[in-house]
């Protein structure tokens, strides 16, 4: 008989499908209530660190070098009031064989998918991952399928996006491109169902647990190079899974005073699903439009459980401007002879405002660049973002407003610290929480979750649910 | 004459959902448009362009949609016009480690 391929059809099997094609069972890790097991969901992926290592060393992932920016921290001194100007580090994650970070997230599911006997794996995303995914599978000898949202409706799409479907393809993968929404993942079940592949989700335990090499890496370097660790680590910041998975490596390796900070570009007031806003920007991660959504609310991804948490580890969000991370991308390779892509020079250039406001002796750690290239460049993204009606100018980046125009600071001074309300962020987390639980009562165990789940605690935990009228 | 033989690498085009059929939570512009849809594969039939056709993706799916192109290339590149303006970053920013003015 044939299926039902229907829109409610799809999506009503939609459980069925995630559990086959993830080959887990979230369901045991939910207590009823609001909480659920996180730290064991994360150690049934049966992998210690050590393990995930091993696997990443056979296709080549990980054990990037960690480099020092002399040229780009004595920039910031001179800028700076005296004593000021934190030495600043980055972690070349572009080394990787797809050239960003996301080879480790897609390491550990790869190798699952080849290991749990599936012919090919599929994956949701528009970004570096996909590349990933393909690079990995490639390696392994499995299928692979990218599903990408990248055009408006006039098939224009994001020159980076067609760079990664580039990139993809000519790793080997199939590419299926959709339209501005989200429905695509009406189609993304529909492949998934129609093909048996593995679920390379994003969000997966596999995803997070790869990432975890990076923190872990850093620290040790930090150790080997310059004898202690970092006092800041800045992690550019969208479904949350490179912040999640770095910080869970700090602790690992013991970091345990090291802060993790979290940074995105400042999308305010684009709406992402819409198809005219859809070009109308330049980023495509890192980015406040999944930066927000997803930390305040994981759970609305392509798993049941999402494993990247980042209200957990997040210390502080730092905010920048498009116009600003062009700025210190051109600085990376003019002062550092180093040509990186866009979304890692995101926590660059929260790192460049926030060194100003640190003591000389001080560290931090840029955790990750991606690779640049065609459609990557800011020549690319800039050029594009004219011909879409935005404007592009010098002057302060403060005023700069989202799909009308990009300011290029009129000098590096004006690249400032910007602090998102952390506070009202943990709010709305609570308030998806309880939403999506259906609950008017919590006991004591969801009021502990729930302090873990904002890196809060109880006191703050209570007055928001008093505040919501919740009762205990 | 058909434009495409069997076997040739072409792109094609299906409408997942028609506007009226869409369901997410989206703005007014997207509600106006349907969710499009493409995909390369080996085309498994001589045909024209712009007709329905059927292909075999490169995992061995086989999918029907409309032929848009044959032979897709890949049209981005480093923008269609230069950007002068990020000239100037790297010479103000050399100039300032030189010692020059920095404020
Ligand atoms: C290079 C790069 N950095 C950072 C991110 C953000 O990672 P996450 O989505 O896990 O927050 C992404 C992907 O979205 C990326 O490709």
């Amino acid at each position: 008989m044939m299926k039902d391929l229907s829109f409610n059809a799809v999506m009503n099997r939609k459980n069925e499908i995630m559990k086959k094609a993830l080959g887990m069972d979230y369901s045991i890790y939910e207590s009823g209530g609001i909480a659920f097991d996180y730290e064991k969901m994360m150690r049934d992926t049966g992998f210690g660190l050590s393990d995930v290592m091993k696997i990443q060393r056979e296709t080549g992932v990980g054990n990037t070098p960690l480099l020092e920016l002399k040229n780009l921290t004595e920039l910031v001194r001179r800028i700076s009031p005296k004593g000021k100007g934190a030495r600043i580090f980055v972690k070349d994650e572009a080394c990787n064989p797809s050239g960003s970070f996301k080879d480790r997230r897609a390491s550990v599911s790869v190798y699952m998918a080849k290991k749990l006997g599936y012919k090919g794996v599929v994956a949701a995303t528009s970004g570096n991952y996909g590349a990933a995914v393909a690079s990995q599978a490639a390696m392994r000898n499995l299928d692979c399928i990218i599903v990408q949202e990248c055009y408006d409706s006039r098939k224009v799409g994001q020159p980076e996006i067609l760079e990664k479907q580039r990139k993809c393809e000519c790793l080997g993968a199939e590419v299926v491109q959709l339209t501005v929404g989200p429905e695509l993942f009406y189609t993304f079940l529909r492949i998934l169902e129609e093909t048996g592949y593995f679920n390379a989700s994003l969000y997966s335990t596999f995803g997070i647990a790869g990432v975890e090499t990076l923190g872990y890496e850093i620290a040790i370097q930090c150790r080997e190079m310059i004898g202690r660790d970092p006092d800041v680590v800045v992690a550019t910041h969208a479904g949350g899974g490179n912040l999640t998975g770095t910080a869970r490596g700090l602790i690992k390796a013991g970091a345990v005073n090291t802060k993790v900070i979290g940074a995105s570009v400042d999308l305010t007031g684009l709406h992402m699903a819409s198809d005219r806003a859809f070009n109308r920007k330049s980023f495509t991660t890192g980015h406040t439009g999944f930066g927000v959504p997803y930390a305040t609310d994981p759970d609305h991804s392509d798993v049941p459980r999402s494993a990247a948490r980042a209200l957990r580890y997040m210390e502080d969000y730092l905010l920048v401007k498009q116009g600003e991370v062009f700025y210190i991308t051109e600085a990376l390779s003019q002062l550092e002879g180093m040509e990186r892509g866009p979304a890692g020079n995101t926590s660059l250039t929260a790192a460049f405002a926030l060194a100003q406001q640190m003591d000389e002796d001080k560290i931090i750690v840029v955790q990750e660049t991606e690779y640049t290239g065609a459609g990557k460049h800011p020549l690319a993204q800039l050029s594009f973002a004219k011909k879409n009606g935005v404007e592009v100018k010098f002057g302060n980046p403060d005023e700069e407003i989202p799909g009308t125009n990009i300011i290029l600071p009129e000098n590096p001074t004006l690249i400032k610290v910007r602090h998102a309300d952390m506070d009202k962020m943990r709010k709305s987390y609570i308030k998806n929480t309880l939403n999506r639980a259906k609950v008017d009562y919590v006991d004591d165990k969801d009021i502990e979750f729930l302090a873990i789940e904002t890196k809060t605690n109880r006191k703050f935990v209570e007055s928001v649910l008093e505040e919501f009228g919740i009762k205990k | 004459m058909s434009n495409a033989k069997k076997g040739d690498w072409v792109q094609i085009h299906q409408i997942v959902l028609k506007p009226e059929e869409r369901t997410g939570k989206l703005p007014e512009d997207t509600k106006k448009v349907p969710l499009e849809l493409w995909v390369k594969g080996f085309l498994n039939h001589d045909a024209n362009l712009y007709d329905e056709v059927e292909i075999t993706t490169l995992t061995g799916r086989k999918v029907k949609g409309e032929l848009v192109l044959i032979n897709p290339r890949y049209e981005y590149g480093f923008g269609e016009e230069y950007v002068p303006e990020l000239l100037n970053i790297g010479i103000q920013l050399r100039g300032i480690l030189k010692g020059g003015d920095n404020k």
